[in-house]
């Protein structure tokens, strides 16, 4: 994969080369041609709760749904438009994907660290979007037939694991993905799913993510992509997102989520109170880089930061509404917009978002927060808050358990909360070799035995198949929104693999993959007043979208017994041993004849020798016969100690 | 040859002391999951999970069942789970009626067991006696009556139903919730069937107990034995020469010519009755017609016959299951490569089927004896053994009691219990190594045995005259 990939970089770049010489050149006016082809970059900055920064990168590339150019695109990437729909295969170039998917969707992330949804949110539009699970996350929708359908994921699978220089393509497997049917609310039969927790996510996945990018990251907002600090972040998530439609052609999402801390600049007047206000931070702080200009092929090249809105009904407390140098924080430079968030409830504030248009080629836009003042807030929480954890010891057997906890902070369901009634849905997919029994589903609430029929609205289960299918389960909970706290446990027996079938480092155990909960009647979508600004800045249609909340358990690590992995040689031998005494054994017995044994023995008393002196005899005058035999028996076998001693 | 006193006393006993155990042991007393009691096949958790499945009512009348009936034609079911299902679809008689009402209340099932142990239990004693006859029978025909006057009066029948009933291992198997109990009845029934020769029962219990478990299904060789030779006897050998004793008496010394005792002992040796034996194969097509209908039924929807088999007997031959269990070769096969995986499943099963043929010529004399054999050998090399094949096995060997060493066992019982232990992989493997050998010696020694007591009592004709 690594010779395939090195190959493929070096293509690769040779082709942005060009296509960026030649779009530079010809189609210096097309850039802005509506049209044709478009790439517009984005940054979302926002302020968390927890002294950390939130940066949100967020690229878009759409291309025409049919384009006349043929094989040719200008700036959208053709490794993933011909991911899409590749006519022919192509000889010239397409040498490494000449199969047709036909995706419709598809959503690929690599993640590494856990969104903490108590302090980073997880009700707006950003958490349910782009929080994602540990390690490599990938689902498809295909528009080809079922019966190819499984096919046509394995090439895709296998596509994608060279295009980012990834281990995707154990994904291949029929034992690493599923079918879900109603927990993405799409089309049921021509979705899979699958997932890798214990991918590491890198830098060479980066590169290959940035590649597809018209600028790369010579210019424009990805130019702060710069990998020492991103890497030290505590989140990060890069993700890319495909939608195909006859329509709108194809739209390539990549967004890149990043959970910084920004360096405690020491302010010495402050000194006293650093521990409690938030730390300042800018653009150049944290990424250690500096903006200059934007990609000069992107079409909208601009930068928001967005203020909650428990920030901003602070600020209103204040008494300075939207204003963004006040005595709680100072923004700088002074935006070029402010976008405000428009909600149904009027009695609550709004989150601002202040927006900066990255244009400027000489000038750095340095875009930060200086804080003023201590000040403590909390983000939109989900009104549950799921997690997983494995109960019971030993390595036979345990269970999982999923925990729904109130989050205590949707006043709004709580409001109405007489007739108010909570759906939540919950995926798993569990290996085949954690042998979930599914009839030992228990569902608690409020600490209390449930009867299923009563809590589960809906269930499919598909029960794992040794080597062949991993276990889903999918459930529909309905239950009142005043519940505190929803359990379900799952009992499971733990297999035993083939010795080859073990990862490396067998001991350290096997994870399960994240559980997904959602909440399909909350969604997280943002209403801004409408400006046409809006319109242009697909983030911003992004966030407007109605997206269901969901939130992700964590990956579950379960230890497993381990065979020995050094006694292949000695279980062989030593069954093999046991065998050949039984049936020896018994062969022998239903041999002999006692009869004739015993007749032998009436002769041989005749002769009125013993058999042991009789051999004794034999040999010593077999030894006498031949006088130069002794020292050369001794000998050898002083030779053959000597070479089993050295051999050893 | 008076049975145990109070026989029943003791049996009724064994029951109630099964059924306090489950009353009274707590919910969350996990015998079932240890590998001596429960295999893949055998485990009742493991069976229940598809039913539990399919018929737990949470699937209203809107809402879709939980039956997965995307992409793949066939429930998606873990092999061995599945295997089980469709067994149990395929046999409505033996599992569905208790294993249905047992998501809804576990005791029935076990009861049911109970039950099962104690039918097992007295068609164990009925062979017995049936068995004590015949030798008492034929030890008089030889005028060897001093003999059994010396075995003394321990009715071997009762002794061994008691052994099967008050063994700690199968209360322990009973309470554990494996249904092993149940395979072991349709062994038993097929034994008896063919003891008692009523082919239709012996039919039943064979093309059942093939069903449920395969590896019995090299008990129609003393099966077909028992139905044309009768019971246990000596070997004709000590017949033809009491005969010819007899014939050199009565010539020599030209007394009264014994007709009578030369008459009784050609009625002795058994000639090889076909009728019985006809009546046998009908009665197994007729029973694996029903099986197979019933199936075909059954699994309408759900699959063919063809996978149900792959699924069922695939499993069982393959050894695709491989936790751990008291036998050797799920550790065998999870260290084993790949490229020799073929050739040793070959092997080991090679290995029950090559000593048929000399064991049915050795003892085709004592069909009962050897399908003791085979069962005791089908205990130890089949793939995934579990202690109730033992105790099957050791109290049928208290059937012959009389004519083996009683102490053979008590070792092997000894050990037993000692590994119970476990830890790491290799420490259960050699418990399990050491258990294979001594289920070897035990069936190594009694075939000997069992010769050597023949050898014995033909010694003795000789001796008399």
């Amino acid at each position: 994969m690594a010779a395939l990939c090195r190959r493929f970089t070096g293509f690769h770049f040779l082709l942005v080369l060009v296509s960026l010489s030649i779009s530079s050149l010809v189609f210096g006016d097309w850039i802005g041609d509506d049209e044709g082809e478009q790439f517009t970059e984005e940054l979302l900055l926002k302020p968390l709760p927890d002294r950390k920064v939130l940066a949100h990168f967020h690229f878009q590339s759409t291309a025409h749904p049919s384009p006349d150019s043929g094989h040719h695109h200008h700036l959208f990437p053709k490794a993933i438009a011909q991911l899409i729909w590749n006519r022919a295969p192509c000889d010239a170039v397409g040498h490494f994907m000449v199969q047709k998917f036909q995706i419709r969707d598809l959503e690929l992330s690599f993640t590494q660290g856990r969104w903490n949804y108590e302090n980073w949110g997880g009700s707006d539009p950003i958490s349910s979007t782009n929080a994602k699970p540990p390690g490599v996350e990938l689902w498809a929708t295909f528009n080809v037939p079922v019966v190819e359908i499984d096919t046509t994921w394995k090439n895709l699978t296998h596509a994608l694991s060279g295009l980012f220089c990834s281990s995707i393509n154990f994904l291949e497997s029929s034992t690493s993905y599923t079918t879900p049917s109603f927990v993405f609310g799409l089309n049921v039969s021509n979705i899979r799913y699958g997932a890798l927790p214990r991918e590491a996510v890198c830098t060479e996945n980066l590169t290959p993510w940035l590649k597809l990018l018209p600028c790369r990251d010579k210019a424009g907002l990805a130019t702060l992509l710069d990998r020492p600090s991103i890497y030290k972040g505590y989140y990060h998530s890069q993700k890319l997102r495909l939608t195909s439609t006859k329509l709108s052609g194809i739209i390539l999402e990549q967004t890149l989520t990043i959970v910084l801390q920004p360096n405690i600049q020491r302010n010495s007047a402050h000194s006293l109170l650093d521990g409690a206000i938030q730390p300042s931070w800018s653009i150049s702080s944290m990424f250690k880089r500096n903006l200059t200009g934007s990609c000069v092929l992107a079409r909208t090249s601009r930068i928001l930061v967005e203020l909650e809105k428990n920030i901003v009904s602070k600020l209103e407390e204040l008494g300075h509404g939207g204003s963004w140098s006040n005595s709680l924080l100072d923004l700088s430079p002074n935006p070029f917009r402010v976008i405000k968030e428009v909600n149904p409830f009027p009695e609550e504030s709004n989150s601002i978002l202040f927006e900066y248009v990255n244009s400027k080629e000489y000038e750095p836009l340095d875009v930060g927060i200086k804080w003023k003042l201590p000040f403590v807030w909390s983000s939109p929480h989900a009104p549950f808050h799921a997690s997983r954890f494995l109960m019971g010891s030993g390595t036979e057997r345990g269970s999982i358990a999923i925990s729904l906890q109130s989050t205590k902070s949707d006043e709004y369901f709580r409001s109405k909360s007489n007739e108010c009634r909570m759906q939540a849905v919950v995926f798993q997919v569990v290996p085949w070799y954690v042998k979930v029994y599914y009839h030992t589903l228990q569902i608690f609430i409020d600490q209390k035995l449930q009867n299923l029929s009563d809590v589960i609205e809906k269930i499919r289960v598909t029960p794992s198949e040794d080597k062949k299918l991993p276990g889903t389960l999918e459930l529909v909970l309905g239950y009142p929104c005043t519940v505190q706290s929803v359990a379900l446990t799952l009992d499971f027996d733990k297999g035993f693999l083939h010795i080859h079938e073990y990862p490396p480092d067998a001991n350290q155990g096997f994870d399960i993959p994240s559980a997904l909960v959602t909440f399909p009647n909350l969604h997280s979508s943002r209403i801004y007043i409408g400006d046409d600004s809006s319109v242009h800045s697909p983030l911003l249609l992004k966030f407007q979208e109605k997206n269901v909340v969901l939130s992700y358990t964590e990956v579950l690590l379960v230890p497993f017994t381990t065979p020995d992995f050094s006694m292949p040689y000695n279980v062989i031998t030593f069954t093999c041993t046991v065998l050949a005494l039984y049936f020896g054994s018994l062969l022998n017995v239903l041999r002999r004849r006692i009869g004739e044994e015993e007749r032998l023995m009436r002769s041989k008393d005749a002769n009125k020798r013993g058999l042991i002196p009789s051999i004794v005899s034999k040999i010593t005058s077999k030894l006498r016969g031949m006088p130069g035999s002794k020292p050369l028996l001794i000998f050898a076998v002083v030779l053959s100690v000597l070479f089993h001693y050295i051999v050893n | 040859m008076a049975g145990i006193r109070g026989y029943w006393t003791l049996a009724a006993a064994a029951i109630a002391f099964r059924i306090l155990l489950l009353f009274c042991l707590p919910k969350d007393f996990h015998l079932g999951s240890h590998p001596e009691i429960t295999t893949p096949l055998t485990s009742l958790r493991r069976r229940t999970s598809p039913f539990a499945c399919s018929w737990r009512k949470v699937t209203g009348s809107s809402r879709r069942p939980c039956r997965p009936t995307q992409v793949s034609p066939f429930p998606r079911v873990p092999t061995g789970e599945r295997a089980e299902l469709v067994r149990c679809i395929m046999a409505p008689l033996c599992y569905c009626q208790f294993s249905g009402p047992l998501v809804l209340k576990d005791l029935k099932g076990d009861l049911l067991i109970s039950t099962a142990d104690f039918i097992t239990a007295t068609l164990i004693r009925a062979t017995g006696k049936k068995l004590m006859l015949s030798r008492h029978k034929h030890l008089q025909i030889l005028n060897l009556s001093k003999l059994v006057e010396a075995s003394g009066f321990v009715d071997s029948g009762d002794f061994a139903a008691l052994m099967y009933l008050w063994n700690p291992m199968t209360i322990v198997i009973c309470i554990g919730s494996s249904t092993s109990p149940i395979d072991n009845l349709m062994v038993v029934m097929a034994i008896y069937g063919a003891c008692s020769r009523i082919p239709p029962l012996a039919a039943f219990g064979w093309v059942f107990a093939v069903h449920l478990s395969l590896y019995p299904v090299i008990l129609i060789v003393p099966i077909i034995l028992l139905l044309g030779y009768g019971l246990d006897a000596p070997p004709s050998k000590s017949f033809l020469l009491k005969n010819s004793y007899a014939r050199k008496n009565s010539t020599l010394a030209k007394i009264q010519v014994n007709s009578g005792t030369s008459s009784q002992t050609d009625k002795a040796i058994n000639h090889f009755l076909w009728i019985p034996v006809l009546h046998f194969a009908l009665w197994v097509s007729v029973w694996l017609g029903y099986v197979l209908v019933l199936s075909s039924i059954s699994l309408k929807g759900i699959g063919s016959i063809t996978e149900m088999f792959r699924k069922t007997y695939g499993f069982i031959l393959t050894v695709e299951d491989l936790s751990p269990n008291i036998g050797l070769l799920w550790y065998f096969f999870a260290e084993v490569f790949d490229f020799f995986r073929n050739f040793f499943l070959i092997v080991f099963h090679v290995n029950i089927l090559f000593v048929i043929l000399p064991l049915a010529i050795r003892l085709k004399h004592r069909p009962c004896f050897l399908a003791f054999v085979y069962i005791a050998i089908s205990s130890m090399l089949k793939s995934y053994p579990s202690l109730a094949d033992s105790t099957l096995y050791l109290s049928l060997v208290t059937l012959f009691s009389n004519e083996l060493a009683v102490s053979l066992f008590s070792p092997v019982m000894h050990n037993l219990w000692i590994w119970r232990g476990t830890g790491n992989a290799n420490f259960y493997y050699a418990t399990g190594l050491a258990y294979a050998c001594l289920q070897t010696i035990l069936v190594v020694e009694s075939v000997g045995s069992m010769l050597k007591h023949d050898r014995l009592l033909r010694k003795t004709v000789e001796a008399e005259h």
